[in-house]
């Protein structure tokens, strides 16, 4: 399927400083996802990232596992997600992906699943938990019949050979993990990590890339816009959350931070 | 039947390696090394030679008079609680310990909920010398305290989790969070047929020399190899599956697995994944797994904190599936009523975990003919404050 996906249309359309940003679902309350997918667009960020919280969260560190358990206490679920998705299109222009653990989307049921997506107008996935070889044998066919861009990782550790079987497979961007670690960490786009990041760039891919976990303000986002299309910001949004100001003085506050120099 | 592990890590529909691109690397060398390198001639001698000297096998198989004559039949018991650290888990933890040195790690990880495995752990690794990491839930850690004092005293770091409900299911997030911080120089020594591929099958091999010995030993009392049945309780099931392993395709042995039912099946406070689970993905497994119509992982509830797991290992999903084992479940007083049984018409005091596998004599009709072998998992010495508060010594 050759359909012009709202991914793709952002990537060849914006080159860098593309800015993506995560959030739970269903945190700080059950109802906030349209608030904050609204008010992240009308911030300027390019992409979303709306996290299905999860009981079990292995990939995460602290910040996104509470943020899941807050989420959940709160009622939040695929199903009630959904609901609160259903006319996101009308007011909402940007690429959407759905984040989360495979166990949910499971019992919520795959196709079903899929079916739900396209008709609230998700764009992509990402599910750490379903590897490369599974995504191909049994899910590839059906995201792709959705109109549904799985989105892969790829780690400092991860095989030149196996980065271009996930290029390969890929047709959205490559969500580029800057260290092996789980989500949250601190400041960890440094030096020591150009090497892989050029090492990446070196290898001409097809996809383009966005940098994930670790980026948490504008020096780190600028540092990581260096070496890929743009970046993504997870815990560092998350937490933010917390202050005891409106939600839109919160985000936007927060993404002006990352995107202006202090 | 095939009961083996296919190429890609499944039995029937269960197991796989549903990891995050982070552990690829690692589990990816595992998949590709473990099998040679656990049958290699000098791993085999290593292991086989720690576990006779070290270890102190073969564990007995001891007939069980008065227990056989209560219950009108022949009842054997597979002595694993006589192993050093007092249970099954070290022939697994003597297995890893083997390969993370072929591997070249330098630093071990390891889960734990009631702390055996966690010792087990740290025990083998004050013997190689090797930096040595148990995750405990923080509820554990409290529960538990004679345990993480071992751990300490055997040189092992003892990180409480505070994640989650704090027990057993968030000790293993924990560790596998720590692994895909340390890419480069640790091994996860998983502690049951849990986790993703090759860990059910690795794990398995490891404790298979339960089964092993039975066949031997069984033949040296009654002049054949094969039980009428063997009884073992089901956490994550290692030791299930090491007393089930040699027995599988001799369709005649019945298997009998006993998971832990808590206050009961019909409450929310219970642990048998089989009898109330359903198919899904945790830990980086398919297999059975309590959890809620939402997919959420639910909370389970034993008053033996080792099988109070809301997963458990692949071949044991299969094995249900297949029939060609059964799983009963057994009460917290069930449980209770059969370890006093034991004590006092054997001398030995069961570990709770083990006394479910006792408690499922009375729940199948034995016949007089017939040879039961009972896995006696481990011993009771860590369960004692539960056994006294209960029977009011």
């Amino acid at each position: 399927m050759s359909t012009q996906n709202r991914i793709n249309q952002l990537f060849q359309s914006k080159k860098d400083n593309i800015l993506s940003v995560y959030f739970t679902a269903g945190y700080p309350n059950l109802d906030d996802t349209a608030t904050i997918i609204q008010t992240l667009e009308k911030n300027g960020v390019d992409l979303i990232e709306i996290g299905m919280p999860f009981s079990d969260p292995v990939a995460d560190g602290p910040v996104i596992q509470n943020s899941s358990t807050v989420a959940l206490k709160n009622g939040m679920s695929i199903k009630k997600l959904f609901q609160q998705l259903t006319s996101i299109r009308q007011s909402v222009k940007i690429p959407l992906i759905l984040m989360g653990y495979l166990n949910p989307v499971i019992q919520f049921g795959v196709e079903e699943f899929c079916k739900k997506c396209k008709e609230v107008g998700i764009d992509g996935l990402i599910l750490p938990d379903l590897p490369l070889s599974v995504y191909e044998e049994e899910y590839q066919a059906l995201f792709e019949q959705y109109g549904l861009h799985n989105v892969l990782l790829i780690t400092p550790q991860t095989s030149e050979a196996r980065i271009r079987q996930i290029d390969e497979a890929s047709n959205g961007f490559i969500y580029m993990v800057s260290s092996s670690s789980t989500t949250g960490a601190k400041d960890k786009v440094s030096d020591f990590h150009q090497e892989y990041f050029e090492r990446v760039n070196q290898l001409e891919l097809k996809n383009p890339r966005l940098i994930g976990f670790g980026i948490s303000n504008h020096e780190t986002f600028a540092n990581a816009c260096k070496y890929a299309s743009g970046a993504i910001i997870g815990s560092a949004f998350v937490k933010a959350l917390e202050q005891e100001i409106s939600l839109e003085e919160r985000i936007s506050r927060f993404v002006n931070r990352i995107v202006n120099p202090v | 039947m095939n009961y083996q592990v296919n190429k890609k890590g499944y039995y029937g529909e269960f197991g796989g390696a549903y990891i995050p691109e982070m552990m690829h690397p690692n589990i990816e060398e595992l998949q590709q090394r473990y099998m040679e390198i656990i049958n290699s001639y000098n791993f085999r001698q290593d292991f086989i030679h720690l576990l006779k000297h070290y270890v102190g096998r073969p564990s007995p198989l001891y007939f069980a008079k008065r227990l056989s004559e209560k219950y009108g039949s022949n009842i054997y018991l597979k002595r694993e609680d006589l192993n050093h650290t007092g249970s099954h888990k070290i022939n697994n933890t003597i297995g890893q310990i083997l390969l993370a040195k072929s591997l070249n790690k330098k630093r071990i990880i390891a889960e734990t909920g009631a702390g055996q495995h966690g010792v087990a752990t740290a025990t083998v690794c004050a013997l190689m010398g090797m930096k040595c990491i148990v995750y405990m839930g923080a509820l554990d850690v409290e529960r538990q305290a004679p345990n993480v004092k071992k751990m300490k005293m055997l040189g092992a770091e003892v990180i409480p989790a505070v994640s989650g409900n704090q027990t057993l299911k968030d000790a293993t997030n924990e560790a596998m969070r720590d692994w895909i911080n340390n890419p480069e120089d640790t091994h996860y020594i998983i502690g049951s047929v849990v986790g993703p591929h090759p860990y059910p099958d690795m794990v398995t091999q490891f404790q298979a020399v339960i089964s092993e010995e039975i066949k031997m030993q069984l033949d040296e009392h009654i002049g054949r190899e094969f039980p009428t049945r063997v009884i073992a309780c089901v956490g994550g099931g290692s030791n299930a599956a090491g007393a089930f392993y040699h027995f599988l395709e001799n369709e005649s042995v019945e298997l009998i697995g006993v998971e832990a039912a808590g206050k009961g099946v019909e409450t929310k406070e219970t642990a048998a994944t089989l009898t109330l689970g359903k198919v899904g993905v945790l830990h980086s497994a398919k297999s059975m797994l309590m959890q809620t119509e939402d997919g959420q992982i639910v909370e389970p509830y034993s008053i033996s904190a080792g099988l109070d797991y809301p997963g458990i290992g692949p071949l044991h999903a299969h094995l249900f599936q297949t029939k060609r084992a059964r799983y009963l479940w057994a009460t917290d007083e069930e449980v209770l009523e059969s370890a006093l049984e034991l004590t006092q018409l054997e001398g030995i005091i069961p570990a709770l975990e083990s006394a479910h596998a006792l408690a499922a004599l009375k729940k199948i009709k034995l016949q007089p003919d017939e040879v039961t072998v009972v896995n006696l998992s481990g011993r009771g010495d860590k369960d004692m404050e539960t056994y006294l508060n209960y029977f009011g010594y």
